[in-house]
């Protein structure tokens, strides 16, 4: 195949494993064909397998000033047990908070399947020297955080220090290794362009990361279906070229049963079945939940409950 | 741990690996549209019985299933409708202040768009085609070409500056069946806009929507006579081009019947414009945004089944990214859902009739015979019905058939290049030239082969995307004379000095 391993202009990346070539995305034909997703009609039993994954893969929640233990702790008895009156809805994948919450995260959820992600390295702004970043790593994972969601430094990225933002990828990564999955933000909506999206994705991949993640929710603008089928086709492009196997993580503003339906079956229809897993794919979201096990519910009995049936953590 | 925890950590351990996520189908409901029995012709303003006496079964070629009785328009039926249209052209419609028929053809839009389901149902049924497409794609732009012919309606002279534009007379109008409503608003909406009456004839196999079209047309009280509708086969059509009384024919279909056509009319002053086959090239360069050109790629050739006259049919790609590119489009035409045109997840619908499925089928064998490689994903059909699995062949050369000959099916022939000329060498050594698509992110490449391209419209980094201020028609043997945007004006108005 004559696709030479491209290089962001500027830096080298080391040549193993091979990259695709950088490429270019055209930002009217993607927004087609994600729209063009976004109208499968998925039904009845398809929508309970969609709705039923979605808990199975998703990253609960909280990252606000006002967080504290107690509230920590109930949002994690509520991702290990969603729903108290249905002994067959699943646990969520983890529960995402700030570092210093990570104590109280991993005490609750001791012995459960429940993940614990840290935001890290100055979620979410990234603004920080990159010792305190390392510092903030080293310190949630000695915590028993299980996963980190680091942000890349796009302040760097912006103003083309692509080196930059690789190099901080890789030695948060050495900080990781072995002991922490890591997962890169990209924050796409401070990115600009797909084609800013795709350069950031193959970054961040080249960095180390053992996953993508669109946003830290912070903003406005964050996972869309566009810039989520942006950041899958690189997946798909360094799985093709490398057998690398990269996760995907679609967080902020996803908050109803048919929006998180909608980036499943983008998974589906990009990445095929094998990337409909918490080991590849994730929601992050802190208010979708709800919604997931009310419309299980509804799908199941045929009628809305009252909200009042739903636990608020 | 306590009990609980190790039973959810039980549970979870023992989650299910899925090994499909089968969509549940979701079809749109068939009941929104009645469909009669039987159907007359309509002939100044209502239904008539045609004099012939003849009738014939319109299918569902989905299920094969016989949808309605419709009538087979003979010389008699043809001649009616002609003297019905000179008649409301004569006696009101063409004296008609512009701004009044501005106003029935945007009363006209807004009917389309409110029984806007109700259409693309009947479209799907009758044609094949995928709801998504007849819901996204056919009903909006039909509607969307009524909406901007009638803003023309008014405003003829600036259309024309200098000359005094006024409308031709009678226009005979011949459609296809792969757009049945698409095509019927490219030809009424200038015509009516303009000034002319129309005797219009739908496809033989899809004249439904245009039966149903009739009854806008009552609700939006457009004058007896101004539109009339008959169906039947190509003798109908070959009627209606005859007819010493009308002055102008527009023929949208095969090159074969657009050179009968033009052979019957020379020598009689008729106006004629003639929108036929194609073969068109859609060239992928290596600097191509890959995933999209894919995508471009697919939607140019699988769109509506193939059924489209511009259809990108002959993938040009830059050898130097050939190899990705197929292995790109393969695994996307895998994801390609073929089946029930009216379930709301189908990509690719059924094959319009019996007949053109044998065509496609043997072309196809041509191409096997031939030499080419052949690719179709796995992909289970139902058992009733026309259907075609979406295929690829590569190792084409220019020569073979399937290179050169319209298929009009989901049947996409691969070639490739290594320079720009070569691109434009093959792309335009065809009788064709309807339509063309360059993927790159060059912007001075894609201005440079537009130019060189010949062809009626050329695609930079989409596909088979229409709009009503865009002309659109061919070069060579794809026709002449274009439809869409101010340019459509021009077949339908006699052009004095002002």
């Amino acid at each position: 195949m004559a696709t030479a391993p491209v290089l962001p202009g500027g830096f080298e990346l080391p040549l193993e494993p091979r990259l695709p070539r950088l490429g270019s995305v055209d930002a009217v034909a993607l927004e087609e064909r994600a729209a063009s997703l976004a109208t499968r009609s998925i039904k009845r039993e398809a929508k309970l397998f969609a709705l039923d994954l979605a808990i199975r893969m998703m990253d609960l929640t909280t990252l606000e000033g006002a967080d504290t233990p107690g509230k920590v702790a109930a949002l994690s008895s509520k991702g290990i047990r969603p729903d108290p009156s249905d002994p067959n809805i699943p646990s969520v994948a983890a529960i995402c908070v700030y570092p210093n919450l990570v104590p109280y995260a991993v005490q609750r959820t001791k012995g459960t399947s429940v993940k614990v992600a840290a935001v890290a390295t100055a979620f979410p702004s990234g603004q920080s020297s990159l010792e305190v970043k390392l510092l903030e790593t080293r310190e949630v994972i000695e915590a028993g955080a299980h996963e980190v969601d680091m942000v890349i430094n796009r302040g760097a990225f912006l103003s083309g220090r692509y080196a930059e933002v690789y190099d901080e990828v890789v030695r948060v990564k050495e900080v990781c290794a072995g002991r922490a999955h890591l997962k890169v933000i990209l924050e796409t909506g401070e990115l600009g362009t797909y084609d800013n999206v795709r350069r950031a994705s193959l970054l961040a991949i080249a960095g180390g990361a053992d996953f993508i993640k669109t946003s830290t929710g912070k903003l406005p603008t964050s996972a869309t279906l566009p810039v989520q089928l942006c950041m899958l086709e690189v997946i798909r492009d360094v799985h093709e070229e490398t057998g690398r196997v990269v996760g995907m993580k679609a967080a902020g503003g996803i908050r109803q049963s048919k929006q998180a339906v909608q980036f499943l079956v983008q998974v589906h229809e990009t990445l095929g079945l094998a990337w409909l897993t918490p080991d590849r794919y994730r929601l992050g979201a802190s208010t979708l939940l709800n919604d997931v096990l009310m419309q299980i519910r509804k799908e199941r009995t045929g009628r809305y409950q009252n909200p009042d049936y739903f636990t608020v953590d | 741990m306590t009990k609980d925890k190790r039973e959810l950590a039980r549970r979870q351990d023992k989650a299910p690996i899925a090994t499909a996520w089968d969509y549940a189908p979701a079809p749109e409901a068939r009941d929104i549209v009645k469909i009669q029995e039987r159907y007359g012709l309509f002939i100044g303003g209502k239904f008539v019985e045609p004099a012939s006496g003849e009738r014939y079964t319109t299918i569902d070629p989905a299920r094969e299933e016989p949808l309605a009785e419709v009538a087979q328009a003979g010389k008699a039926d043809v001649d009616r409708a002609v003297r019905a249209a000179r008649d409301a052209f004569a006696n009101g419609w063409s004296a008609l202040r512009p701004s009044e028929r501005a106003k029935y053809l945007f009363r006209i839009a807004r009917l389309l768009q409110e029984r806007s389901r109700e259409f693309a149902v009947l479209e799907s049924i009758n044609g094949g085609k995928p709801i998504r497409e007849s819901r996204d794609v056919d009903v909006p732009l039909a509607a969307a070409h009524f909406f901007y012919y009638a803003g023309w309606a008014d405003k003829l002279e600036y259309a024309f500056p200098n000359r005094k534009p006024r409308p031709v007379g009678v226009a005979g109008q011949i459609i296809p069946w792969n757009f049945p409503l698409l095509m019927l608003a490219w030809k009424i909406a200038p015509a009516l806009a303009a000034g002319n009456t129309v005797v219009l004839k739908p496809a033989e196999t899809t004249p439904l929507s245009a039966l149903l079209f009739c009854d806008v047309l009552r609700q939006a009280e457009l004058p007896p006579g101004v539109v009339n509708i008959v169906t039947g086969d190509g003798r109908a059509g070959a009627e209606l081009v005859s007819h010493p009384d009308v002055n102008k024919i527009a023929f949208t279909g095969s090159t074969e019947v657009g050179k009968a056509i033009q052979k019957t009319l020379a020598g009689t002053g008729k106006r004629l414009t003639l929108e036929l086959g194609g073969k068109a090239a859609n060239i992928i360069f290596d600097d191509a945004p890959l995933d999209q050109a894919v995508e471009g790629i697919v939607n140019g050739i699988y769109f509506n089944q193939g059924h489209v006259c511009c259809a990108g049919s002959r993938l040009l790609v830059e050898e130097s990214i050939y190899e990705t590119v197929i292995a790109k489009l393969k695994r996307r035409m895998a994801t390609l859902r073929v089946g029930d045109p009216l379930d709301k997840n189908t990509d690719v619908g059924a094959i319009n009739s019996k007949q053109q499925l044998d065509k496609i089928s043997a072309l196809v064998q041509s191409g096997v015979d031939e030499g080419a490689e052949i690719y179709q994903p796995p992909c289970k059909l139902p058992e009733r019905g026309y259907w075609f699995v979406p295929t690829v062949f590569t190792n084409v050369a220019q020569s073979y058939r399937i290179a050169q000959e319209e298929i009009f099916g989901p049947v996409l022939s691969v070639l490739t290049f290594r320079t720009p000329d070569e691109a434009i060498e093959k792309a335009n050594n065809t009788p064709y030239g309807l339509s063309a698509g360059v993927w790159t992110e060059k912007g001075s490449r894609i201005l440079a082969m537009a130019q060189r391209l010949r062809a009626g419209v050329v695609w930079a980094n989409t596909y088979n995307r229409f709009d009503p201020a865009a002309p659109f028609g061919g070069y060579k043997e794809s026709g002449f004379g274009r439809e869409g945007g101010r340019h459509g004006l021009e077949p339908y108005v006699v052009l004095d000095d002002a």
